[in-house]
């Protein structure tokens, strides 16, 4: 029999369904990858003790007949996620020592369908990073490495942590949260699958917030089948969320189980063909396509003409919602406080101690770019260029169901290669912004590797609301590509 | 648009940030360069287009106005960075109050 920690998370399930583990042995079997793989930084804060008791309670609850559909899965939870009673810090050292008293309704549905947290993952700070480097705690490790180089490899951002977890096989499964990509450009970089959801389809309540109008929650898994699962447990319309779609979570795990794509029409995005995406990309986009059609799936080239604006316009809308969202962090009713004269320097140096580089930069063009005077050239101006954006997949989705794109323009590179530039770092988001403008699901799966015996993924995108299309479109592709590698080591 | 080393001051002053006067000059040259780059919108013509604030097509639910929680007040202060005052040892959730430095000489 397989090691616990190497199963799948359906395979998982279906141990523990057949009693051939308890949820008990499962958790104790992932808690020593834990400790084993520690030098990773993929967590934030380890939850042992809270492990072992929900993994009593879950076999109880299965001994009962009351087996939900992740009972006795571990899983790790981005320190995104407020968690009742557990620290949570959004990789920043303004929250450090925060502890939330109410649980986000994400993770909250998972503990509601069996699930065992095993800790917080470590992330880029408030989710403002394409590479772990701008968290607090230290950045994390790839468990990743190019073939006869040692050095190390960042996991992608800002779900790095959860990322680096799931490949590194410390849990079957992880959340992470999406803003502009932090959840599919991880997933390549570390070899896994990770799902953006339709804006809507996860609530955002008690999920500590960056940019309201982008921020969705979504699972990395190993698997796309996982994913359906995990996402499963994780959607549902929450009235605590007033953007939270109010439609019925569908069986998405029934969607990739018959993975026939025959006549699926797959949009292949012109724009997307650019100079900076390296030859490897694009000969595996290329693959990619070739896959999809031996599957039995028409690929149709559609335009998408603003895909080149999707970026700037993003850099003005994520960092002005971020200026907001972050003006609660005052030193006055939680996180830190660092004193000053009078109360205006007490807000001024909390915020300067509390926020790293990366977080100061982008509250700082946030503010700008909202303040008197400027609110029509910049904001008003990204809002049109947003609605510009939608209307491009609208219309390329009547000749197409899905669409296939890569999902980085490159491999996981190594900790300080991109650092002198914030524009250079920016630029990893060009293929997952334009979904995310648009409030469109989005899902990375392994496809290959690079010269270096890295892996890259490619991504499809599906309609608004229709993860189930793309779940499908997801499976094919990951069939076809039998991507079965593993990090050396893990 | 150019920042200089004022603009970024008084943009820090803004956002209640406190930047050291050193790292001034080399943030004005970032977002300087952050902001040419944003600079290609004005490539795109938008007129007429109506500014998309979300993506969700629906009208904003509304609920019945009630109150729905309440005393909860040791929960709302367990995390105040200056330490809460309650107004009851023996019933915490009576209410309380959060600690912030002299305002008013």
């Amino acid at each position: 029999m397989a090691a616990l920690t190497d199963l799948t998370l359906a395979a998982l399930k279906a141990t523990l369904d057949k009693k051939e583990a308890s949820a008990v042995e499962v958790t104790e079997a992932h808690l020593k990858k834990l400790d084993e793989h520690r030098a990773l930084n993929a967590f934030i804060t380890e939850t042992p003790d809270r492990a072992r008791d929900m993994a009593k309670a879950s076999d109880a609850r299965r001994a009962k007949g009351q087996a939900g559909l992740l009972e006795g899965v571990p899983l790790a939870i981005k320190d995104l996620f407020c968690t009742e009673g557990v620290q949570t810090t959004a990789g920043s050292h303004i929250l450090e020592g925060f502890v939330p008293q109410y649980e986000s309704t994400v993770t909250a549905n998972l503990w509601n369908a069996g699930a065992v947290m095993v800790g917080k993952t470590n992330l880029d700070e408030f989710a403002m990073g394409s590479s772990n480097m701008t968290s607090h705690f230290g950045g994390v490790e790839n468990p990743w490495k190019r073939k006869g180089d040692n050095r190390k490899l960042v996991p992608g951002g800002s779900s790095g942590g959860s990322a680096a977890a799931v490949a590194a096989y410390m849990v079957p499964g992880s959340t992470g949260t999406d803003t502009g990509g932090s959840i599919r450009q991880p997933a390549s970089f570390c070899g896994i699958v990770g799902l953006k959801p339709t804006y809507g389809r996860c609530s955002r309540w008690g999920v500590v917030a960056f940019a309201s109008s982008l921020d969705q929650p979504g699972p990395l898994t190993r698997t796309v089948e996982d994913s359906a699962f995990l996402l499963q447990g994780m959607a549902g319309h929450d009235p605590k969320d007033s953007t939270s779609a109010p439609l019925a979570v569908p069986d998405f795990a029934a969607a990739v189980r018959n993975p026939d794509i025959k006549g699926l029409k797959v949009g292949i995005p012109k724009e997307y063909r650019v100079d900076a995406v390296s030859a490897e990309i694009v000969a595996l986009w290329d693959k990619g396509v070739e896959m999809m059609k031996a599957a039995g799936a028409v690929p149709v080239e559609v335009s998408l003409p603003h895909t080149k604006y999707a970026l700037p316009a993003y850099y003005i809308v994520a960092p002005a919602e971020c200026s907001s969202n972050l003006a609660r962090y005052d030193g006055v009713r939680f996180g830190l406080r660092v004193p000053g004269k009078d109360l205006i320097e007490m807000y001024q140096n909390t915020r300067g101690a509390g926020f790293g580089k990366e977080v100061r930069r982008r509250i700082m063009i946030g503010t700008y770019v909202l303040s008197a005077g400027y609110y029509d050239a910049y904001y008003k101006k990204a809002q049109q260029i947003r609605a510009l954006i939608a209307r491009d997949f609208k219309q390329a989705f009547e000749k197409c169901d899905v669409l296939l794109t890569p999902t980085a323009p490159t491999a996981a590179f190594a900790a300080g290669e991109k650092m002198d530039d914030p524009v250079t770092m920016y630029l990893n988001d060009m293929f997952t912004i334009p979904a995310s403008m648009a409030g469109l699901p989005g899902i990375s799966v392994p496809a290959g590797v690079d010269k270096d015996g890295l892996p890259l993924g490619l991504q499809i995108i599906g309609r608004a609301f229709d993860e189930e299309t793309m779940l499908r479109a997801a499976a094919a592709l990951e069939k076809a590509a039998a991507f079965n590698l593993r990090p050396a080591g893990y | 648009m150019s920042l200089d080393k004022e603009a970024v001051a008084r943009i820090a002053r803004l956002a209640r940030l406190k930047v050291p006067d050193e790292e001034l000059a080399p943030l004005a040259v970032e977002l300087s360069g952050i902001l040419a780059w944003i600079e290609q919108l004005n490539e795109v013509d938008t007129r007429n287009v109506e500014p998309m604030s979300s993506v969700s097509n629906v009208t904003l639910p509304q609920r019945e106005d009630k109150v729905t929680d309440g005393g909860i007040a040791e929960k709302i202060l367990a995390n105040a960075p200056g330490g809460a005052v309650y107004i009851e040892q023996t019933d915490k959730n009576a209410g309380g109050f959060f600690t912030v430095p002299k305002v008013v000489e």
